[in-house]
């Protein structure tokens, strides 16, 4: 199993609604996400364009994070989603500075704390919540593993790219264009 | 001007409330909001669900208000059943929370007194305020008779205002909604096809093969339904043509973007006409069955050719030809769009007849696809007497003007507040209902002069919106997510109804506006207009008429009904009636003419820009409504302040570098209140600026907002008033920057 989200930037509107869904669904305290939008514009009006999407924690498979923690607090669970364990965690933010997409924050209580998948929803069999609100429909969330999973359906019809490839991560979080 | 209203700050504090607030704080408690390390997501099964439909906005989206075993309210999620919504709320819907949440809301009621020499808020129980305000408004009737109060509304609030205002003896109903938003569209649709638009729009996205966006920002607007609809629309690859002098985020997803010249849509619209018809490419059985005046229409745009409109627009004549041909290849499954907030130059009755006119060539009024044809559930009304016949109406304040406004102007009522010599009546008093008047009508220091000659004023809301700085008596109306409302009817492909219910107890000493209004009616001895004691006694009633209850309503949320007024499009052939003086769909109005406007659009050039100006364009942000949600601190966190955007060419010739703070000054010498960040972007023109309407609070007491970004509503102070109906064409404005403070002082 290998839990994966893809993003896709012609229908994602930047709207912010995962941000918010993601706040009351995990407690996020105000003033922290664990998700947030980027808006790229490129060319000179009038030949301009605009790329928006939506971004999270890559749960990278080769997690520079998770090898970086000196207390084990960042881990891989099952199905490739990171997680950190609050209790293990002193806060010391050495995975904050290695993560290359920015995904992590200094919890106010003194740990840090990231995009978990919504875990604690799908292991209930539900989607994120992100995916679960967004209007435009535009994130697609499952098993790689699983040829019929929403997210191996985008993939498979789609053209993508993921960020920072040459991180050597292996990112989990794929943008259609 | 001498003013006998001063704005009052409302302190944040509240330290009143506390001792009257607590007695109805029962199990809820107060919001215990994020719990931090200890407090893992809570499972959806461990909380408690009750059905609402939103206020953030008007689409009002139904949803589910989760709340914990605490009474914490922990989340909203959509109603699947909602066509409004399908399950998924817009941010704002989400952050709907934040509003329940808030600690700067209005915490009790207040009145106006005058102490040491200053006047001030004093804090009063719901019964002085009710008595004091009922007594204000007796005088205000006796002495220049009930059709001198005045009512605005926004939201579900409005409506228990309005039953109470025609039973005090006045029809003078106002929503910033018509002249300062929608009324244009409505205007000339009715004129065009006998009917308005109506919210939310009866656009067939789900269907079209082809959508056209004239200044139209969905995504940026998140009306919900159509945001989904268009999501879908990119999916399927239909064409999606956005004309717009910015480069919209629907205009970056459109296969074309027309970059139009500002105030030149007419002429890209009479463009669009004469190939539709130099071309035949309109529906000719259509056009022949059910228009009328073609040939008229015909003539008219005899030379308005892409290369005339090419001079005025910038748009090159072979895209407006390939645009115009696209759509008639799409026909009838495309929608030109009628656009909301429409009020842009004061010809907008015109440029929106331009756009049903070119709907009703392809024939996509009634067709799959195009426009569909809404239905809505009729609910009964429990009897009650007569409404008094008003002596005198917003109307006779403007004699022979306006005759095809379809509802009251709120910028009319505003103008005839203040007196003039050729006027023999002017409003003395104003009830305000859920709209922040400052922020709201153009013009912000006319708004203040009006205000400043009411003799009296009663403002009802949930936040201290700047608006409740002039009012003597402040009624703190509690949230959608503490109350109920009518139930919502608004019509869609099927017919819905949906309820809003609380999902806690009204936090701090507030209420619902039915309970505000009842309690004034009665005060005012016109309690029969209000024939229950507790409003849900009318919701169930009416629900059972319709063979539902409201513990039918309160489990489900949403209920869907059969349609009764037959398909969905016309069938083919149809002989169709259609509500104009012809019977037909008006290419040539009748009625436009009877009342001496052009019976067919034309182009008008509006005034430019000044060297070292420009026009200053204004829009939404989707996580945010109108002025409403600027310090609900769910929607503050995505976005805290606007920014004014700068094309680089401009801001190399001012220097500009990204986050640079500017002033703001308009043609009229105006200066902004509070600076704002210069966003230099390749999406504007460099004869515009861009900026989100709804920021530049003044009111401290709005602890988030105060002073983050600039204020529009202030700059905008030449209004272009729409001769047909009334409208304020807000786009006409022209600024400057100023880089070093102006020293200008905030208000509050």
């Amino acid at each position: 199993m290998r839990y994966a989200m893809a993003i896709d930037t012609k229908k994602c509107v930047g709207c912010g609604d995962c941000v918010v869904a993601c706040q009351t669904e995990n407690n996020v305290p105000h003033g922290y996400c664990r998700d947030w939008i980027v808006e790229n514009v490129a060319g000179t009006y009038p030949n301009v364009e605009i790329e928006l999407r939506s971004e999270r924690c890559n749960h990278c498979d080769n997690s520079p994070c998770v090898r970086c923690c000196p207390t084990g607090a960042s881990h891989i669970v099952e199905g490739g989603i990171v997680m950190v364990t609050a209790d293990k965690c002193i806060g010391c933010g050495a995975c904050i500075q290695s993560c290359p997409y920015d995904a992590r924050y200094s919890h106010p209580d003194g740990y840090v704390d990231k995009c978990t998948f919504c875990k604690h929803r799908v292991d209930n069999g539900q989607l994120p919540a992100c995916v679960e609100v967004c209007p435009t429909k535009c994130l697609y969330f499952g098993d790689l593993d699983d040829p019929n999973s929403d997210v191996s359906k985008a993939l498979q019809h789609r053209k993508w790219k993921v960020l920072a490839p040459e991180a050597g991560t292996k990112p989990q979080l794929y943008f259609l264009t | 001007m001498t003013t006998r209203r001063d704005f009052i700050k409302i302190s944040t504090a509240g330290t009143g409330a506390a001792a009257l607030g607590l007695s109805v704080l029962n199990w809820n408690g107060v919001g215990k909001a994020f719990a931090g390390k200890d407090s893992e997501p809570v499972s959806d099964t461990e909380l408690k669900r009750y059905p609402t439909y939103c206020e953030v906005c008007f689409w009002k989206c139904a949803g589910w208000t989760y709340v914990d075993k605490e009474g914490n309210i922990k989340k909203i999620l959509g109603n699947e059943e909602d066509p409004h919504c399908n399950g998924r709320l817009c941010p704002r819907g989400t952050g709907g929370v934040g509003m329940y949440n808030d600690e700067d809301r209005l915490k009790t009621p207040l009145i106006r007194e005058e102490k040491d020499g200053k006047q001030v808020f004093r804090e009063a129980s719901w019964e002085e305020a009710l008595e004091y305000t009922a007594k204000r408004l007796k005088e205000v009737a006796k002495e220049h008779g009930p059709e001198c109060v005045a009512l605005f509304n926004h939201g579900s609030g409005g409506k228990y205002f309005g039953t109470l205002l025609k039973a005090f003896g006045s029809e003078n109903i106002a929503a910033p909604s018509f002249a300062q938003c929608r009324g244009p569209r409505e205007t000339g649709w009715i004129a065009t096809f006998g009917e308005a638009v109506g919210s939310p729009e009866p656009t067939d996205i789900r269907d079209t093969k082809c959508l056209v966006l004239i200044g139209s920002h969905i995504g940026e607007n998140m009306h919900n339904g159509q945001v989904q609809e268009m999501s879908e629309a990119i999916d399927r690859g239909a064409t999606i043509i956005t004309v717009d002098p910015r480069l919209s985020t629907a205009a970056s997803k459109s296969k074309y973007w027309l970059p139009i010249k500002p105030a030149t849509d007419i002429a890209l619209l009479l463009a669009w006409i004469h190939v539709l018809i130099y071309e035949e490419r309109y529906n000719k059985e259509y056009v022949e069955k059910y228009t009328f005046g073609f040939d008229l229409l015909k003539e008219h745009v005899k030379d308005m050719t892409p290369e005339w409109a090419y001079g005025i627009t910038t748009i090159e004549p072979s895209v407006i030809r390939k645009t115009a041909r696209e759509m008639a290849d799409a026909a009838p499954a495309i929608i030109v769009h009628p656009g909301r907030h429409v009020t842009w130059y004061g010809d907008d009755t015109q440029r929106t007849r331009a756009i049903a006119i070119i709907n009703a060539l392809l024939g996509s009024w009634g067709s799959r696809g195009g426009f569909y044809l809404k239905e809505k559930v009729h609910l009964a009304h429990q009897k009650i007497p007569p409404f008094p016949k008003p002596k005198r109406t917003w109307r006779d304040a403007f004699p022979g003007q306006y005759e095809l406004a379809s509802l009251a102007l709120s910028s009319g009522i505003c103008d005839a507040t203040i007196p003039t010599d050729d006027r023999d009546c002017s409003f003395k008093a104003w009830i305000v209902s859920g709209t922040n008047l400052p922020l709201t009508l153009p013009n912000m220091q006319h708004t203040i002069d009006a205000m400043s000659h009411l003799d009296f004023m009663v403002v009802i809301d949930t936040m201290p919106m700047e608006v409740t700085g002039y009012a003597d008596v402040v009624f703190p109306e509690c949230t959608y997510l503490e109350r109920y409302d009518n139930i919502r009817t608004s019509p869609h492909r099927e017919p819905y109804l949906a309820l809003r219910m609380p999902a806690v107890e009204p936090k701090y000493n507030t209420k619902p506006a039915w309970w505000i209004a009842k309690q004034l009616a009665e005060k005012l001895g016109l309690g029969e207009y209000f024939p229950y004691d507790d409003i849900t006694e009318q919701l169930d009633w009416q629900l059972k008429q319709v063979g539902s209850s409201l513990e039918e309503m309160q489990r489900i949320g949403v209920k869907k009904f059969d349609r009764q007024d037959g398909a969905l499009y016309f069938k083919k052939g149809e002989e169709l009636e259609f509500n104009t003086p012809s019977g037909k769909i008006e290419l040539w109005s009748n009625e436009m003419a009877a009342e001496n406007f052009d019976p067919i659009p034309v182009y008008t050039p509006h005034p430019e820009p000044e060297e070292g100006f420009y026009r200053l364009i204004y829009g939404r942000a989707p996580m945010h409504t109108f002025s409403r949600t600027a310090n609900n601190h769910n929607l503050w966190d995505l976005k805290k302040e606007n920014a004014v955007w700068v094309n680089p060419k401009v801001a190399k010739l001012w220097n500009f570098n990204n986050g640079d703070l500017v002033w703001l000054k308009n043609q009229d010498g105006i200066v902004s209140s509070f600076p704002i960040k210069v966003r230099i972007t390749e999406r504007i023109r460099w004869d515009s600026v861009y900026m989100v309407h709804g920021f530049g609070h003044s009111k401290k007491a709005l602890s988030r907002a105060y002073g983050h970004g600039a204020n529009d509503s202030e700059l905008i102070t030449k209004v272009m008033i729409d001769p047909v109906m009334g409208g304020t064409g807000m786009r006409g404005n022209f600024v400057t920057f100023l880089q070093e403070d102006p020293g200008k002082e905030a208000e509050s």
